[in-house]
């Protein structure tokens, strides 16, 4: 008997649920702001969807209500994700050692 | 160029493990930097992958490499104009996005199901639909709660909680709503219901967050980044998309994750925060009730005076320091103390500031090194020890009354233990109570100096004094 591919990415969605949890949970509560801004840039992956949905459009026809929504999708994504990781960047950039006292 | 379906998936599981490598690289500040590179990698794979699967490079992919561009340049434009102090204003605002770029997926692929292969319209497969409306549902209430918590967070709307009569009530029978819409749309497949069930939710995540008070934004903020995540996986079930499902459950159980270590830093369950109205009752305790008890206050000078001859001082920051802005001059005055040959540290309790980490970011965008600043059990046995405890724009975290009396609402909240050190200076504008609505004892005790200035000035005054 065939088991339905749902099964499977169930299996990953439990999965990474519980590596998700070990893995937040080792990380240290000083960068937790840093955790939310770039768990919200990664979570703009949604962008994959909102690229298929804007390229459903055909040649004569790029622009439909469909792909719109798609764009606009795009773009919203899109301010995540360089906003997002960016400014994940500039915060870790600050983050620095005390200097070895001489 | 194409790729097969199975290639594609393979690197979308990629670009996953790289996203749970990039959480993993937070564990500690040298490996984060490395971390973050990891996300953006993972990023660029399945943005590639994508655009390979689809194999479609006609004007189409011209308009999206726009539309990617012009996103592009406001979130790089923003990430670099953005002052640290409003860092929990812009997480919000890009946790609202997310939902709402959740639901234009949605609402993208309702419309034009054979583009995802997901049946006809008016006859989609019964098992993406249910994920597509779920994960719409979530990403709408995402969209509008985030959008409150952004208002109350910048202060266009008040951050005292918006309480009526009936709301728990109405507020269930919404969430009720939400369910049987769904139902009836997965058996009707009905456009109308579609749209009322987006309705709805923009409703009900209105709803959810306008009862909660400005100090309870650390768990909001939490809740909202787990939404977001959920909202990400729903689409991810519906497209089949395996990077799109692993991030999902990531910041899913991430945001739970904090916004439980928030409610835990407040000794409250998530429901009690949840359901709102903590602080509102704030009014009803009149003032006749509080005895006038003598203070000690003093001025720059004084705690000058004390800093200088102590050889160690802790540092307790609070949310005051960041409406200040006086993480800057804070420093300064630490730099002085330290030429001094004062041992100074920083001590952060989980839920000062208005999201969690707050403080840390403040302070690290001040130059302080991460190691001088220490979380609550690290730090709390120090007190005893310390000669000068330095409470900056902290108030509730603080007050000895979590410890000692059963009656008070913060009763069993982990606090600080400021008052075991032999002096305790504490900058606040006034005498009035924090946002938890009562007087803290430590203002009235032996050791107990006051300092009644703006965060800001009353730094910069005792630097010049030292």
């Amino acid at each position: 008997m065939e088991i339905d591919p749902l099964i499977f990415r169930l299996s990953i969605f439990i999965l990474s649920i519980f590596i998700g949890y070990y893995v937040v949970w080792s990380v240290t509560p000083s960068l937790h702001t840093p955790l939310m801004s770039v768990t919200n840039a990664i979570s703009s992956v949604i962008i994959v969807g909102a690229i298929i949905a804007g390229l459903s459009g055909n040649a004569d026809s790029i622009f439909n209500v469909s792909s719109i929504f798609g764009f606009l999708a795009i773009a919203l994504a899109a301010i995540n994700i360089f906003g997002g990781f960016l400014v994940t960047q500039r915060m870790l950039a600050m983050y620095k050692k005390k200097k070895k006292d001489k | 160029m194409m790729i097969s379906a199975d290639l594609s998936a393979i690197f979308y599981l990629v670009s996953g493990v790289l996203f749970i490598l990039a959480l993993r690289g937070l564990s500690s500040p040298e490996t984060s930097r490395q971390g973050n590179l990891f996300g953006i990698l993972g990023m660029i794979i399945a943005i590639t992958v994508t655009f390979l699967s689809t194999g479609n490079f006609s004007t189409g992919f011209i308009f999206v490499l726009l539309f990617i561009l012009v996103g592009g340049s406001i979130g790089a434009f923003i990430a670099y104009k953005i002052p640290m102090t409003a860092m929990p204003e812009l997480v919000a605002g890009f946790h609202s996005l997310v939902g709402l770029a959740a639901v234009f997926v949605a609402i993208s692929a309702f419309l034009n199901p054979e583009a995802f292969n997901l049946g006809t319209q008016g006859n989609i497969k019964l098992g993406s639909l249910i994920e597509m409306s779920i994960g719409a549902a979530v990403g709408a209430i995402t969209f509008s709660g985030s959008v409150i918590a952004f208002l109350k967070l910048q202060g266009v709307m008040s951050g005292s909680p918006i309480t009526f009569k009936g709301q728990h009530p109405l507020n269930a029978i919404i969430l009720v709503s939400i369910v049987v819409l769904i139902y009836l749309l997965c058996s009707t497949q009905s456009s109308n219901l579609f749209w009322l069930l987006l309705g709805v939710s923009f409703l009900i995540g209105f709803l959810l967050i306008i009862p909660i008070g400005g100090a309870d934004m650390p768990v909001v903020i939490s809740m909202l980044n787990s939404y977001s995540g959920w909202a990400a996986a729903g689409i991810g079930f519906t497209l089949e998309n395996t990077a799109l499902i692993i991030t999902g459950a990531l910041v899913g159980s991430s945001g739970a994750i904090l916004s439980y270590i928030m409610c835990k830093g407040m000794n409250r369950s998530f429901f009690n925060v949840i359901l709102g109205g903590f602080g509102a009752t704030e009014d009803t305790s009149s003032p006749s009730i509080k005895e006038q008890r003598p203070v000690k206050s003093g001025n720059a000078d004084d705690a000058a005076f004390l800093m200088k001859n102590a050889s160690s001082v802790i540092i307790v920051p609070g949310y005051g320091m960041a409406v200040a802005q006086a993480q800057h001059a804070l420093r300064e005055m630490v730099d002085t103390l330290k030429k001094n040959d004062i041992k100074v540290s920083y001590a952060i309790h989980p839920v000062a500031g208005r999201m969690p980490g707050h403080m840390n970011v403040l302070l690290a965008e001040a130059n302080v090194p991460y190691d001088e600043v220490f979380e609550l059990e690290e730090i709390n046995n120090d007190f005893a020890n310390a000669d000068v405890a330095f409470v900056i724009g902290a108030n509730d975290v603080t007050n000895p009354v979590a410890k000692t009396d059963p009656q008070s609402p913060i009763y069993g909240m982990p606090v600080l233990d400021v008052e075991k050190c032999k002096s305790v200076l504490f900058v606040k504008r006034s005498l009035s109570p924090g946002y938890a609505g009562i007087d803290n004892d430590l203002f009235y005790k032996e050791n107990t100096l006051m300092l009644f200035a703006d965060a800001k000035k009353m730094t910069e005054d005792i630097t010049k004094n030292l």
